[in-house]
């Protein structure tokens, strides 16, 4: 079975081929929704951004020149509509769902029964990282990205990328302790 | 107590890349030192294991964040149709049409194909060794003539040379009369012979002409168009 690239679809989206942008969105829009979603943490506004951010990939397309993953390139953009949302809501609406991972600081049986399943407890302090924190997490480990691609879409020194997953990675390990998990570390 | 203090930012450069290696994207280099880490440092292994968790976590909780509706598809494409036409020809360079090109031909496909243009290259090959060794039968046509990339540009005539003129004679005549073939032969051992650059008046051609017939390499000369 073989695919056309990624790379190949974005030289027809630039001729002007809607059929080789309807596969490249088929492709990546999940990843690219759930990356602006984390971000902006609003299901509404990740959805109108998933299709500003495409519609910048149709009219970028001719500039893009292959020197990165089409990936890399999109979550690129699509971090800077999302920031720029952010901006523009800076009270950082919440959606009911994410809010409801969010508030788990009641030791109901439930949260009580949760907390006890370090899975669960973790997936609901990555909820808790601050916007920067999230996204490199996310980046690293769902979107599988290197430290130079990160470097690339954070805009920010391999160094620097580096580092703040350490960070975004002890905050996590405090956000779990406060929740009555020590992991030893760090 | 030196080793401790020497081995501890090796750790912490070590610990940093543990993210990149749960995920599989350091480079080879990097993830066999990581690799190497791991099996002599136990507690750098145990720390590789609460990374991995995260990992884990980090996959499941984004992977519960559902998928934008249809609306956004349709959203787009309102947008797009909103744009600006494109010339489609133009925006696509030759690189990228070639690349796109040899990328959607399958492995098979590519190997067959590829086997083909080896053997259409060494049939060309073939076929202008033997052109230049004919050529060199007959001595080669170079002439002095001001070389053009056009054959049908400046005035022609049609020669065929005498059975006993020698591939010396033939390039000695075209040499002193500044002549080049332009094409041939043809039927009948007819070569078009260029005798101009630019065009030139028929009577200026007929004089050309006949001035030419006189020399016994010539068995047969005519004007041309």
């Amino acid at each position: 079975m073989q695919t056309t690239s990624d790379e190949v679809l974005i030289s027809r989206i630039a001729g002007g081929d809607r059929l080789a942008m309807q596969v490249l969105y088929a492709r990546h829009h999940v990843r690219v929704y759930r990356f602006v979603l984390r971000l902006v943490r609003n299901e509404a506004t990740a959805e109108d951004l998933i299709s500003e951010v495409f519609l910048d990939v149709w009219r970028q397309a001719g500039k893009f020149e292959g020197r990165s993953a089409a990936s890399t390139w999109m979550l690129g953009i699509a971090r800077f509509k999302a920031l720029s949302a952010m901006r523009r809501r800076p009270e950082q609406e919440l959606d009911d769902e994410t809010a409801g991972q969010i508030e788990d600081h009641a030791d109901d049986p439930e949260t009580a029964l949760a907390k006890k399943d370090k899975g669960s407890a973790l997936r609901q302090c990555l909820t808790r990282l601050s916007a920067d924190h999230r996204e490199i997490i996310d980046l690293v480990y769902y979107h599988e990205k290197s430290v130079e691609e990160v470097s690339e879409i954070v805009g920010v020194p391999a160094a620097t990328v580096k580092t703040r997953m350490f960070y975004a990675r002890k905050k996590l390990s405090e956000l779990l302790k406060e929740q009555g998990i020590d992991r030893g570390w760090p | 107590m030196n080793t401790m203090k020497q081995e501890a930012p090796e750790r912490q450069e070590i610990e940093e890349l543990l993210p990149w290696h749960a995920a599989g994207t350091l480079s080879r280099r990097d993830a066999r030192r990581v690799e190497e880490a791991l099996a002599r440092d136990p507690e750098l292994a145990r720390r590789y294991a609460l990374v991995r968790a995260e990992f884990g976590e980090a996959v499941h909780l984004n992977e519960t964040l559902g998928a934008p509706s249809a609306l956004a598809l349709e959203k787009l494409f309102v947008a797009i149709d909103a744009e600006p036409q494109r010339r489609q020809a133009a925006s696509l360079n030759l690189g990228s049409r070639i690349g796109e090109f040899f990328s959607n031909l399958s492995p098979r496909t590519l190997a067959w194909s590829t086997g083909v243009a080896a053997i259409a290259i060494l049939l060309q090959a073939g076929l202008l060794a033997d052109i230049m060794l004919k050529e060199s039968k007959t001595g080669g046509y170079e002439t002095a003539s001001a070389p053009t990339t056009d054959p049908g540009v400046g005035a022609f005539t049609l020669i065929r040379f005498a059975p006993q003129a020698s591939s010396d004679d033939i390039t000695k005549f075209l040499e002193a009369n500044k002549l080049s073939i332009a094409a041939g032969p043809m039927a009948g051992g007819l070569y078009k012979v260029r005798v101009s650059v630019s065009g030139i008046p028929k009577g200026e051609l007929a004089r050309i002409v006949k001035k030419l017939q006189e020399d016994k390499v010539v068995g047969f000369i005519a004007a041309t168009e």
